[in-house]
């Protein structure tokens, strides 16, 4: 037992008395309220007659069924089942016992309801635990009461209260009518890791069954009486602005009741760090059904115009910056060439340990090799959409968003509202990826709604979304290392840049296990608007990095798990400079890991292997790739990966989790792609943009996890980098040849002749 | 606009709608069936997978006058309780990451199954590549088609 102050940050466990007993409506579905007649019954337990509010987090029925809030966005990653797996292990109730429910936006309860930075659990855990934790004390002191006993010698398990001594013992449910009522203790008893009964067992997705049954879940599927459908039409090119439209066209077509078009951030608006859009000015067409909305986009006939050099001021977190945005029409292969040419000029220096330069000329070898990787769109399953509807008293917002918190500034500021009249719920998400932190559909739902006066759900088509921006940069890295007649790395140096953000991260290893290393960075403007794409940077410097340590460790004759390993020992016991950011033991746990797990070293004849290891998120990942080859073809046979990302919450989800970082990995790097020529994307649906399909995923994927005591620390992003380098790696194995260029289905070697 | 009478999930529907309308928004915007999900629009993605009779069609470029009287199965009706073998399965495998393209992959799974009880891993890549998933569940979906056919 830890004993911790319930307040946390400068938030406390504040009952909310007025919903205390008020009751919740269970089965009331935010997304079809319009047809209480198709609202099902979603839960299979048997409803209190009274719920008892015990913080923000929980409540208490009197037959002791308990309501969990999960508070944030769910994008695929399993929270609103790990979060409130959290909770119900300090509360020390029966999971069977538990319903799960979405909080909406709300942060006078709730702080960080953001699903980025793989950080949900990790800044969720202590104010998950103190909720649990809190009820649980304040069950035992009204059972404490009741009994005239010390509540100190009264215990708990799967809901119950039990006093040994006098033979008394009650359900939560009978306490929390009494327990509802006391005063939130100061300070709190939390369990040691010995005493989790619920967090380290696996737990079955709380939304399963109504995903499988095909329930309304999604913002896509939300209908609410009298609503309007509105779908954008972008400039069909980045650098491009709207010059005219034929509206009258269009208001006659079937179903259609206006076309406007709106501006997305006023010219005054001081942007956040999330409020980016290549086109700030859209036409809107508004209808009734969305097969119509989509027709009457087609009839348009929209022109354009060529867009001015533009620059944005935004204010990421306190830091003001300016994002430019040069006039004109971006093509892939002059961003190849650009970037060529300033790679090949010497970039800011971000780290410099001892004496490279002349480690270097003092080399008896030297191996420099050049990695690239293209845009990427991040094409989540769900095109984005949301629901708005905007009174003059409130504005009701539903939908998906990865960071309801930030976006609710941009959509008061946009209404002209203050921000306790905007209300914003979240929906379970179609995939976020990253692509939902950045909010600008909500803005323009809020903004169509307030002008038409009614509600609206904006809907984009996969070629909307495809095609308007907040891609994953296009990144280069050149490499080099020195090695002495030894076959010792003496040097190391990274060089690397992007279209229009470096993927450089100078302090990770091997930054901190060579006395000779320079880091060096460099950029290139662009109207072509990026984001974050699961993983930022790390998605491409991870496969680059250790593609190129895999080829550095084989010039130097060393097998390529033990020279990591030599090389992390090195900056474990005496570590070069001090702001290495990974601890060099847990980096070599993982390697060690994987290296038994995927009996490492028992070469199977016609099987190829590669290994990878990656520190990102406060978590380590290795992983090593099979590939066999089939007709010629390689396939992927087996991915074995290794985790150490502090305790794990729900081993079940997490495994899932990283088989589909290992899948999305191999997909990205072997097949996607998204380029551009005269502004324009080239690929603007699934017929063109290559997703990894059934037959081209791996036949086994095995993960094992460091056990530990650990906070929790990062699992959505990790295992995704890593595996590119793996990939690379063993397909080097397979063939001969090694993968600079991806998506490496393209990198093919000039044909001789 | 013209008038149809559907045969979805067993029950006549009658829609008055666009002959080209496809019959995703016929069922999602129409008749508020909105388990079949809209991806890409053109029948590349597979999230918008039903059955007509017993084969997995893509309905998002299915005009709603080609449908004409033969059986419409969607997610939702696939069973009554949600006990159909694939969807056991899929709780049973806990298969789902978003969850947005799983109905496509259940009903592409399930019409498998119906045509090949004992597919083969072949038979399984063949007939879901098809279906995308973005989270890339697709090794548990493999395994819950597995013990689906197994009855397990």
């Amino acid at each position: 037992m830890t004993l911790v102050k319930t307040k946390f940050g400068r938030r406390a466990f504040i009952r909310n008395t007025s919903l205390a007993g008020g009751g919740l409506v269970l089965g009331f579905s935010w997304l079809n309220s319009c047809k209480p007649e198709q609202t099902e019954e979603i839960a299979t337990l048997e409803m209190p007659e009274e719920w008892f509010e015990m913080n923000a987090f929980l409540k208490i029925g009197d037959n002791g069924v308990v309501t969990i809030m999960s508070p944030n966005p769910e994008i695929g990653q399993n929270v609103k089942t790990s979060m409130p797996m959290i909770v119900a292990e300090e509360l020390d109730v029966d999971w069977d016992n538990v319903v799960v429910e979405q909080a909406a936006l709300n942060t006078e309860n709730f702080s960080w309801q953001v699903a980025g930075g793989s950080r949900s659990i990790a800044n969720g855990w202590p104010a998950l635990r103190m909720a649990g934790a809190t009820a649980r004390h304040m069950l035992r002191e009204a059972a404490a009461q009741a009994w005239q006993v010390p509540a100190a010698e009264i215990a708990t398990d799967a809901g119950m209260l039990t006093h040994e001594a006098s033979g008394n013992s009650a359900g939560y449910g009978e306490m929390a009518a009494a327990a509802a009522k006391l005063e939130v203790p100061e300070d709190v008893e939390l369990k040691s890791p010995s005493e989790f009964k619920i967090i380290g067992t696996s737990r079955k997705n709380v939304d399963g069954r109504k995903i499988v049954t095909g329930k309304p879940l999604f913002g896509l599927d939300v209908q609410r009486e009298g609503m309007l459908i509105a779908s954008p039409v972008h400039p069909p090119a980045f650098g491009l602005q709207l010059k005219s439209y034929d509206a009258e066209a269009v208001k006659s077509m079937p179903g259609i009741r206006d076309v406007f078009t709106i501006k997305l951030y006023e010219d005054d608006y001081s942007r956040g760090a999330f409020d980016h859009t290549a086109f700030n000015e859209l036409v809107i067409v508004l209808g009734e059904t969305t097969w119509e909305v989509f027709q009457a986009k087609k009839a348009l006939n929209a022109q354009w115009k060529q867009a001015p050099d533009q620059s944005i001021g935004m204010s990421l977190f306190g830091n003001d910056i300016v994002v430019n945005h040069p006039a004109g029409a971006e093509n892939s292969d002059d961003h190849a060439k650009k970037m060529e040419e300033l790679a090949a000029r010497k970039g800011r220096v971000v780290r410099r340990d001892g004496n490279p330069e002349a480690a270097f000329s003092n080399a008896a070898k030297v191996i420099e090799r050049t990695y690239t990787c293209p845009f990427l769109a991040h094409n989540t399953m769900e095109p984005m959409n949301f629901f708005a509807h905007v009174t003059a008293d409130r504005a009701e917002l539903l939908g998906p968003t990865q960071t309801p918190e930030w976006m609710e500034h941009a959509v008061a500021a946009r209404l002209g509202m203050p921000l306790e009249k905007i209300d914003i719920m979240m929906t379970r998400m179609g995939g976020g990826f990253g692509r939902r932190l950045y909010g600008h559909f909500m803005v323009e739902a809020a903004a169509i709604s307030q002008k038409v006066q009614a509600p609206v759900k904006l809907v984009y088509t996969r070629e909307d979304d495809m095609t308007q921006g907040t891609y994953r940069p296009a990144y280069r890295a050149t490499y080099r290392a020195a090695l002495d007649e030894n076959n010792q790395l003496t040097a190391f140096h990274v060089q690397a840049g992007g279209v229009p953000e470096s993927p450089l991260f100078a302090n990770r290893f091997p930054a901190g296990a060579l006395d000779n290393y320079l880091a060096e960075d460099w950029t290139l403007e662009t109207n072509i608007t990026t984001g974050a794409f699961r993983a930022p940077r790390s998605n491409f410097i991870a496969g680059a990095e250790q593609a190129f340590l895999d080829e550095v460790a084989e010039a130097a004759g060393q097998d390529p798990i033990q020279f990591r390993l030599d090389l992390l020992k090195r900056a474990e016991d005496n570590p070069v400079g001090e702001n290495n950011d990974y601890e060099a033991h847990r980096y070599a746990g993982v390697l060690e890991l994987v290296r038994e797990k995927s009996g490492w070293g028992q070469d199977t004849p016609g099987k190829y292997r590669g290994v990878s290891a990656y520190f990102c998120h406060e978590s380590y990942v290795a992983q090593v790739l099979d590939v066999v080859m089939q007709d010629g073809q390689p396939v992927v046979d087996r991915v074995c990966a290794a985790i150490d990302c502090g305790i794990v919450v729900n081993p079940d989800a997490a495994t899932n989790l990283a088989e589909g970082g290992a899948v999305d990995g191999i997909g990205h790097a072997m097949y996607s792609a998204l380029t551009f020529r005269d502004g324009a994307p080239e690929q603007t649906n699934f017929d063109r943009y290559r997703l990894i399909r059934h037959s081209e995923a791996p036949k086994s994927i095995d993960v094992h996890f460091v056990e530990n005591e650990v906070d929790p620390t990062g699992m959505g992003e990790p295992p995704f980098p890593p595996i590119m380098g793996a990939l690379a790696n063993a397909l080097y194995k397979a063939d001969g040849r090694r993968r600079y260029n991806q998506p490496f289905i393209s990198d093919k070697p000039p044909l001789v002749g | 606009m013209a008038t149809y009478q559907l045969n979805i999930n067993g029950e006549t529907r009658e829609v008055d709608v666009d002959p080209s309308t496809p019959l995703l928004w016929v069922l999602r915007d129409h008749l508020n069936l909105v388990g079949t999900k809209y991806g890409c629009g053109i029948a590349q993605c597979g999230a918008c997978t039903i059955h007509l009779g017993n084969t997995a069609t893509r309905s998002c470029m299915l005009p709603v006058s080609a449908v004409g009287n033969q059986e419409v199965t969607t997610i939702e009706g696939l069973s009554e309780n949600g006990d159909h073998p694939v969807q056991k399965a899929w709780l049973e495998v806990d298969v789902p990451q978003c969850g947005y393209c799983q109905a496509g992959q259940i009903m592409s799974a399930a019409a498998l199954l119906k045509s090949n009880p004992s597919p083969t891993d072949a038979d399984i890549e063949g007939a879901m590549n098809g279906n995308i998933c973005r989270c890339g569940t697709y090794v548990r979906i493999k395994k819950a088609i597995k013990m689906a056919a197994s009855g397990e």
